[in-house]
């Protein structure tokens, strides 16, 4: 049997980091906002206004401040309040203001940013679903699980903070620097060139120690997968430790690991938590540096050059201009650290966004086909009619292009004449294998792993489509079909029984999902599940989780049985249905299988020759190509392979 | 909890001390530095005087730097604490879990111990660094604030006694109510991204079924009620920058506008123009304090959870134990059972075997059939003492197997599991599991006894092959059969198979039991089998039904009495003339 699942060569584990450097990617960023643009077509724009607009207003409190400052210092001396009073009041009536305006605008843009933020994840979890849902099935045997699951947890996540944190503080970082930086040109040039130099230096010492960080927290990283790895491997084989009183061995092989691991993640955690002393310091520094600038130059009287002199406003240095100057450098080489490290999540988070379209923009499972499957009944001349109320009777509803319809009878004739076929480009595991199953018609496959029997399966209902041949279902080529009609005509039972999250009853349900209680109890009891499922502590209404954890495997089994028994499809394709439940119990099993496939054209997979054994005709595949055919009885005659699995003479995985 | 958790800091004490003491370094100046700007201003200010701006200026200086020193050597010594830490406390619980019995083990599930060990380890060493770099530092900031707002601005610092509360109960607040709501909805989140994997593991069913609109729509459903759920409690931590700024803008507008009020009454003896700037910067300072104190409220209360489920691991006891004066020699391969019950667990309705007589002599091959259910795995799993017997006794070589040494216990009954695992590393690596001296013909003689020895020859690189995680790069069988010489290595007095040959051909399977009578004829071997051939010809077949023994007896005598027997057998040789060669 073809494995599945659980493989796939890039591996992605979760949390894993982005190796070597990512590139910023325009494309991705603009289809990001295009989308939020999309979905919020008012409240997004409302929402970057109201941060940028916040952004602004937040830089001219410096303005005031420093005009109430220049005030006190020219008048305190007097001791004259209510002279001075004439003047600071109406300018903090002013600040009250803009803080009041700035609240709001605040206000408004975090509720907005957590509502639309949530909606537009919201939003990509349903797109990313519905995409996948129509996805072909080989893209889920290609790609990890794991893998697949990450762009729904870690990838959203990056997205999360992409919209709700990265741009918001990208925007509103970028707006402040710049205010900040146009008003002390404007105060004085000859002290921004002074901060300049100095955001300069942080700049390449934030960059040089951000630089150590990144490597260690990357080789952190791996170690934290080796570490993880190991863990893995002996939390799951535990009680082989314990059988071969290993516990001392083990200790000593996850000590060193375990050690390794503490020495990258120390120097990656000592690297970032250093970062925050030398930003705060050098800005300490900076602060000094300019007050004592500042100081030097009103003391030697050098004459100030700012843009607004420029202008012809007069500007002359004073202590008023040198104050307001301190607190805004410390604005400046925050909101410089600000977007330095904002870069750096914008990346990853537009990274996470590219993951996501990747799978939003996979191609779907393409399906021209056009024959549909409807109700029938037969008409007084014998003829098939379509029909609305559920008859029983089944037909395939086939439009040609001249406008005219016919309908064919559905009875379950599947033919396979001279199918090739590869799951990879030049690498073919089919060879010219013909198969007739005539309606009614048991007909087994029997090889060994690899050997191309559920493969055969997977092109019966079009999971994959073959390379070269035919498949005719009732005479109708199935790429005519359309593929949930194909689907329905086929009920399926698979070795690996998934079960979803639910009741009993919800879970026999899936097969039609119109089917009233009393038909799934009586596909239960067709399959013979009813017996224990009315044992369960609450009978078809038990609530199954973790997929049916807490039943044994023969009893899953019944219940996917069950499933497909309440389609009540013409055709059924059991694989390896009945491979893990022990012998005794497949006995029980077996009963209700005879009596679901009676009058059923049904393809059986096995591993247990006994269960293949009442077959009306048994192919026996090897790499891909039928080497034998016939009953088991002409098969023991012919003595060939048949015979040797028979004998055991032979593995069979 | 905290006193279980603590115990695993250990040598990383001295880190963790030094760094609150060079934190509280890093504090003490970090709040004097806008004291000292006061003056620095100041000096400016009044008339300007070089060498006094120089020389605070130096002073400023050189208090950044031994503040830049104190910090970054907290830095380090931080991470060297947190990391630390939690190494130790993943030793510590390794450790614990090596010492578990297979009881503990099924307690606690195989992937929740995982979690434990990575996951709530990660979550308790951020946390412990939190704690120790700013659970220490945002109070002291705090409080060396408002100590030095109020020596300097005297009335001014007036404003604070308004702010302080309201920003407090602001944020618990929030934190109160965010808390509870971000719990739920990350355990509906939870929830949906297991109902995302259900979907992917299921993809054939649902395909197979053409259920794709409808899995769609049952996912939107979910999917909007956890949107809604997620706005709802984004919404109310988002009135953190709110609040926090209402605070910040009514400290200044009340310090611009009392400061410029008192510098002119005073004419700038009481409060002067530095004070009011030196006022604005610890009013920032003050309220960054606090807000970080939320912060580290919050997340030492979503920690709480990991801290609690790793204590639950490093709490549990093994029920296990090693005999006081322990016996240190297996005579024989002979077992007793004496009227054993056992149940997996205390609180279970029913025993898992009830009423076991059972006596095997040493050297025999005994042979173990029954459903699935019927407990042969429990009945064996005894004998190494795995389990302990609820009630009776199970005697190896005539003595109670509890007063053995469970190591030399277990190194002379050798058991292959029915779930067993091959580990990343060469076959040699695996096989020296078995017996960490054995010599490479050891290893041949056991792999031939295994009828392993072929197909490793097989392999190119032979021996050493390297075994993938997992044991995914070879096959089923091949897999049972390098576990059987794996096991073969120990030379134990009793070998127990269980089900460890389901994936092996008939006539390989055969000829390991020939193997086993011709080669190890003194050791006594007990095999588990689905399959009637395997233990055909044994000395003595058990057949289990629903944890009890059903009936006892050779394959003819079997087929005789006992109706389970005759009908497996019936069932697997359907078709009359089945050959397999017993």
């Amino acid at each position: 049997m073809r494995t599945p699942n659980y493989r796939g060569p890039q591996g992605r584990g979760p949390g894993s980091m982005p190796h070597g450097k990512r590139k910023f990617s325009m494309s991705t960023f603009k289809r990001v906002f295009k989308m939020m643009f999309s979905y919020y077509p008012v409240l997004f724009p409302l929402a970057l206004f109201c941060i940028a607009f916040a952004a602004l207003v937040a830089t001219a409190p410096a303005i005031f401040n420093q005009q109430i400052i220049e005030i006190i210092t020219d008048t305190y001396k007097s001791g004259d309040w209510a002279a001075a009073s004439k003047q600071i009041i109406p300018r903090i009536i002013i600040l009250i203001s803009l803080y009041v305006v700035s609240l709001a605008a605040v206000f408004t843009q975090t509720q907005l940013m957590a509502y639309i933020t949530q909606g537009f994840l919201g939003k990509m979890r349903k797109t990313l679903f519905n995409g996948m849902q129509n996805l072909p099935i080989e893209y889920f045997d290609t790609n990890k699980h794991g893998d697949i699951m990450s762009h729904f947890t870690n990838d959203i996540d990056t997205l999360r903070q992409l919209i709700s944190q990265s741009i918001p503080s990208l925007l509103q970082a970028g707006i402040v620097v710049i205010t900040v930086f146009i008003i002390m040109l404007s105060y004085s040039i000859w002290i921004t060139l002074v901060v300049l130099v100095g955001v300069f230096f942080l700049f390449m010492v934030t960059k040089k120690v951000g630089g150590g960080s990144a490597k260690y927290f990357m080789r952190q990283q791996k170690a934290i997968g080796k570490t993880e790895g190991f863990i893995q491997e002996m939390m799951n084989g535990q009680k082989v430790v314990k059988v071969f009183c290993y516990e001392d061995k083990t200790q000593k092989q996850f000590d060193e690991i375990n050690d390794a691991l503490c020495e990258d993640s120390k120097r990656a955690h000592a690297y970032a938590n250093i970062l925050g002393p030398i930003n705060m310091n050098i800005g300490n520094i900076l602060y000094v540096i300019i007050a004592t600038v500042g100081g030097l130059l009103l003391l030697l009287k050098v004459p100030n050059l700012s843009l607004l002199q420029l202008f012809g406003v007069s500007m002359p240095l004073s202590i008023s201009i040198v104050i307001p100057f301190l607190n805004m450098t410390k604005q400046f080489t925050g909101n410089v650290n600000q977007l330095s490290q904002q870069i750096n999540s914008i990346v990853m988070g537009l990274a996470g966004a590219e993951r996501v379209f990747e799978v939003m923009d996979a191609k779907p499972e393409d399906d021209e086909g056009y024959v549909t499957l409807v109700n029938a009944k037969r008409d007084t001349d014998g003829n098939i009619i379509e029909t609305d109320e559920r008859t029983g009777l089944w037909a395939w509803k086939h439009p040609h292009g001249d406008g005219t319809v016919t309908y064919t009878e559905l009875r379950g004739d599947v033919r396979m004449v001279n199918v090739d076929f590869g799951y990879e480009e030049g690498k073919e595991v089919l060879h010219d294998v013909s198969v007739y199953a005539e309606p009614g018609q048991k007909v087994a496959f029997v090889g060994a792993t690899g050997a191309g029997k559920t493969t055969i399966t997977n092109l019966i209902n079009r999971f994959y489509d073959i390379a070269d041949g035919k498949i005719r279902y009732d005479g109708i080529n199935i790429n005519k079909i359309k593929k949930s009609d194909l689907r329905r005509s086929l009920g399926i039972v698979l070795q690996e029984t998934n079960l979803f999250t639910g009741t009993v009853m919800e879970n026999i349900r899936y097969g039609r999902l119109d089917a009233t209680d009393e038909d799934c109890i009586n596909a239960a009891k067709l399959s013979g599940a009813d017996d224990f499922i009315t044992r369960l502590p609450n009978g078809y209404q038990t609530e199954l989780t973790n997929n049916g954890s807490n039943l044994s495997q023969g009893q899953r089994q019944l219940i996917a049985i069950a499933r497909a028994a309440v389609s009540d499809p013409p055709v059924m394709i059991l694989d390896e249905a009945t491979s893990s439940i022990d012998t005794r119990t497949e006995a029980i099993v077996q009963k209700g299988m005879d009596s679901l496939m009676k009058g059923r054209t049904v393809f059986v997979i096995a591993h247990r020759l006994s269960t293949v054994q009442n077959s009306d005709v048994i192919m026996v595949l090897y790499k891909g190509r039928i080497i034998e055919r016939g009953s088991h009885d002409d098969l023991i005659e012919q003595k060939g392979q048949y015979y040797s699995l028979y004998t055991g003479a032979f593995e069979l995985e | 909890m905290i006193k279980t958790l603590a115990k695993s800091i250990r040598e990383y004490k001295l880190s963790s001390i030094l760094t609150l003491i060079f934190i509280m370094g890093e504090v003490i100046i970090e709040v004097l530095i806008p004291f000292k700007t006061a003056d620095l201003i100041n000096s400016i200010e009044s008339g300007v005087q070089i060498d006094s701006v120089i020389k605070t200026g130096l002073i400023l200086i050189a208090m950044a730097l031994v503040s830049l020193c104190c910090g970054g050597i907290a830095a380090i010594t931080c991470a060297k604490a947190s990391t630390g830490f939690a190494k130790n406390l993943r030793r510590d619980m390794f450790q614990k879990i090596q010492g578990f019995s297979f009881s503990n083990i099924d307690k606690f599930s195989s992937t929740s111990l995982v979690t434990r060990l990575t996951t709530d380890i990660t979550h308790v060493q951020m946390a412990y660094m939190m704690i120790i770099r700013t659970a220490i530092r945002s109070p002291m900031i705090f409080i060396f604030s408002i100590i030095m707002a109020y020596t300097m601005g005297g009335a001014l610092a007036t404003s604070f006694v308004v702010v302080i509360p309201v920003l407090l109960f602001g944020l618990l607040m929030i934190a109160r109510k965010a808390m509870p709501a971000f719990r739920r909805v990350f355990k509906k989140y939870d929830k949906l991204n297991e109902s995302i994997e259900e979907n992917v593991r299921a993809m054939r069913v649902v395909k197979g079924f053409s259920r794709e609109e409808y899995e769609k729509q049952k996912f939107a459903a979910a999917a909007d009620g956890i949107t809604e759920d997620f706005t709802k409690a984004e919404r109310i931590v988002a009135l953190n920058t709110p609040i926090m700024q209402f605070c910040m803008y009514f400290n200044t507008v009340v310090i611009l506008f009392l400061g410029s009020y008192l510098v002119i009454k005073s004419k700038g003896l009481e409060v002067n123009v530095g004070h009011i700037s030196a006022m604005l910067t610890y009013g920032v300072q003050i309220l960054m304090s606090l807000m970080m104190l939320s912060m580290i409220y919050v997340m030492i209360t979503m920690s709480l959870e990991s801290m609690k489920r790793i204590c639950e691991v490093l709490n549990e006891e093994s029920n296990l134990h090693n005999p006081e004066n322990p016996i240190f020699e297996v005579k024989d391969g002979s077992i007793k059972f004496n009227n054993v019950n056992f149940k997996y667990n205390k609180d279970a309705k029913r025993n898992a075997l009830e009423g076991i007589n059972l006596e095997i002599k040493s050297g025999m091959t005994v042979g173990v059939i029954g459903g699935t259910g019927s407990s042969k795995s429990s009945l064996v799993q005894l004998i190494p003492r795995l389990y302990d017997v609820t009630d009776g006794e199970v005697l190896v070589g005539g003595v109670d197997v509890r007063d053995y040494d469970i190591k030399t216990l277990r190194d002379s009954v050798a058991m292959v599991l029915q779930k067993n695992q091959l580990f990343s590393g060469t076959i040699k690596d695996n096989l020296r599991w078995g017996n960490e001296n054995a010599t490479d013909e050891e290893m041949i003689e056991a792999c031939k006894l295994a009828q392993a020895d072929e197909f490793i020859s097989g392999f190119p690189d032979g021996y050493d092959t390297y075994i993938e995680q997992g044991g995914t790069n070879v096959s089923g069988g091949q897999k049972q059969r390098l576990c059987i010489a794996r096991a073969l290595l120990k030379k134990p007095k009793i070998l127990i198979l269980d089900d460890s040959t389901s994936a092996v051909d008939t006539k390989t399977d055969a000829f390991i039991r020939q193997g086993f009578k011709k080669f190890i004829p003194d050791t006594t071997k007990i095999i588990i089998a689905q399959r009637i051939a395997s233990v055909q010809d044994a000395d003595m077949i058990i057949v289990m039904e629903n944890g009890k023994i059903e009936n006892i007896g050779t394959h003819n005598e079997l087929m005789k009495s006992s109706e389970i027997y005759r009908e497996v057998y019936e069932q697997q040789t359907k078709g009359g003339d089945s050959n397999e060669n017993a």
